[in-house]
């Protein structure tokens, strides 16, 4: 799990987590249990899309500096990263 | 007060991480003169946003949050950062990257979290009101600690453009206060619909129906959890009694599924860190640390720059949502969320409001529950179903235990925050 969330676990990290999902997981476990016969319902509050025509869009370029400024590595107006291939 | 005058008032509370040498009005509106502390997960431009995170340390934010932009139109002085649970997750501000925030009642106990800097701030005087944001009961139940009114407004009553996200169909902007009245003056200046979050509701979303006649439900099973303290329900049958003086009708109801609030919430909540986490990358911003391909500075970045909390939970939201889980998991989480919702549309024909404890005890001692997530989680008992809803609550100090506040929630059907401000108000003597 943590290979797929790409988070580097310390020593023995691993195993302590794997005792409190037991835990954690035997708790929330009892949702299953109840709603189990239950079909799906559909209520008139569940949170819904809410789509907009693709327009307006705001002056080309007047983000780009501030949001760039913020990349641990740039090269001209590029992010930086690693070889991927 | 001075920047200097509140940093050393701070000192032995830590409810800030920044103290702004810059704070100013921006302009005359129904706040000016109010001094107003932000959690740290919004943003305000040119000022820093860690979240309460190693891996935020240096970012700056490039625009304001529709929230912050709102309070400065509003004539609002924004002295301050303050402290929170690293991303919003924890209880206590004890998973901070940058200390605790200690509790202005008793310096040896939490503030409660995650926004506990915000409530602290209040409590002590630091500033007039603050900000926090609300996912499991991240402002009422630091409130409630703290001897503050907090309040959670409706889902998508205020716009969260510019909130670091955790939870995105449970996270709510909301705010601390002394008052039930100030209360309402900051929430009709945040509420809106905003075209920069499409999550935002309208007045007309949840039409305002039914008459306030001053019916308040009691789920009294649920309110009889196992673990909660003798002092708690002392002071909610007091609080009772107070409402029953005031000319409110008590009504004991009956909640089946609201006890199964927070095991739902603790399947979707991580479920939804797990995906809302995954842009903390070290590549476009934030913290980086370098592994030896470009995959393993994912894995050096996230593992060193996350505290363990965060990874936790988005490692069990990982779980939830992997394959041949999702729907054991996941499915059956949202099936409850809804199952809940139906059961509270129902119960609010009849009740305006429904009453219970903010939360199961006082302020713990700092340490006490850090070791058992598990314990910890259980203190989320009567404020996750506001979330799960998405139904406006509010938590009013309602005494004391020895020198520890205690804390009253009341719950509201979806839009009617109105009724929540006119029981406060009666309730605080306003």
């Amino acid at each position: 799990m943590a290979k797929l969330a790409r988070i580097e676990l310390g020593d023995g990290e691993a195993e302590s987590l794997s005792h409190e999902f037991d835990a954690i997981l035997n708790y929330v476990g009892e949702v299953r249990d109840v709603t189990n016969d239950q079909q799906p319902t559909t209520n008139d509050y569940i949170v819904k899309n809410v789509l907009r025509e693709d327009t307006n869009p705001h002056e080309s370029s007047i983000y780009t500096e501030k949001i760039l400024k913020q990349a641990p590595a740039r090269e001209g107006n590029y992010i930086k990263v690693k070889k991927i291939l | 007060m001075t920047p200097q005058d509140l940093r050393s008032k701070d000192k032995d509370i830590h409810a800030f991480l920044e103290v702004f040498d810059d704070a100013k009005s921006y302009g005359q509106g129904p706040l000016s003169g109010k001094t107003i502390a932000i959690k740290d997960n919004m943003l305000m431009e040119g000022k820093r946003a860690t979240a309460g995170s190693k891996i935020l340390e240096s970012f700056i934010s490039p625009y304001d949050s529709t929230a912050i932009k709102k309070l400065k139109e509003a004539g609002a002085i924004i002295v301050g950062r303050t402290n929170m649970d690293e991303f919003a997750m924890g209880s206590s501000t004890e998973n901070s990257a940058y200390g605790v925030t200690r509790n202005p009642h008793d310096r040896e106990r939490v503030a409660g979290g995650s926004s506990g800097g915000s409530a602290a701030a209040v409590a002590s005087g630091l500033c007039d009101m603050a900000l926090g944001s609300d996912t499991g009961g991240s402002i009422r139940q630091p409130a409630s600690f703290c001897g503050v009114v907090g309040l959670k407004p409706t889902y998508g009553r205020v716009s969260r453009y510019g909130l670091i996200a955790m939870a995105s169909s449970l996270d709510q902007i909301g705010s601390f206060t002394k008052t039930v009245t100030g209360a309402e003056l900051i929430y009709n200046v945040l509420k809106g619909q905003d075209p920069m979050d499409s999550t935002t509701i309208t007045e007309n979303t949840y039409p305002m129906k039914k008459k306030f006649s001053k019916i308040i439900g009691i789920p009294r099973e649920f309110v009889e959890s196992e673990g909660v303290s003798a002092s708690v329900k002392k002071n909610f049958e007091g609080s009772v009694e107070k409402f029953k003086s005031l000319g409110y009708e008590i009504k004991d109801i009956e909640l089946s599924h609201i006890k199964y609030s927070l095991a739902a919430y603790y399947i979707i909540m991580p479920a939804e860190v797990s995906s809302n986490l995954a842009r903390f990358d070290g590549v476009k911003y934030g913290m980086h640390k370098d592994g030896k391909d470009s995959i393993d500075d994912f894995f050096q970045t996230r593992g060193s720059g996350f505290g363990k909390e965060v990874r936790r939970r988005i490692i069990l939201g990982t779980y939830v949502l992997s394959s041949g889980y999702h729907d054991e998991y996941y499915g059956s989480a949202v099936k409850m969320k809804n199952l809940i919702t139906e059961e509270l549309k129902e119960v609010f024909k009849e009740v305006d409001l429904i009453l219970t404890p903010t939360t199961p005890s006082p302020a713990w001692k700092m340490g006490e529950k850090s070791k058992d997530p598990l314990e910890m989680y259980l203190g989320d008992i009567f404020t996750v179903h506001a979330n799960i809803s998405g139904c406006p609550a509010v938590s009013l100090p309602s005494g004391l235990d020895g020198a520890l506040p205690l804390g009253i929630e009341l719950t509201a059907w979806l839009g009617r925050e109105d009724n929540l401000f006119a029981a406060g108000k009666e309730f605080l003597g306003e």
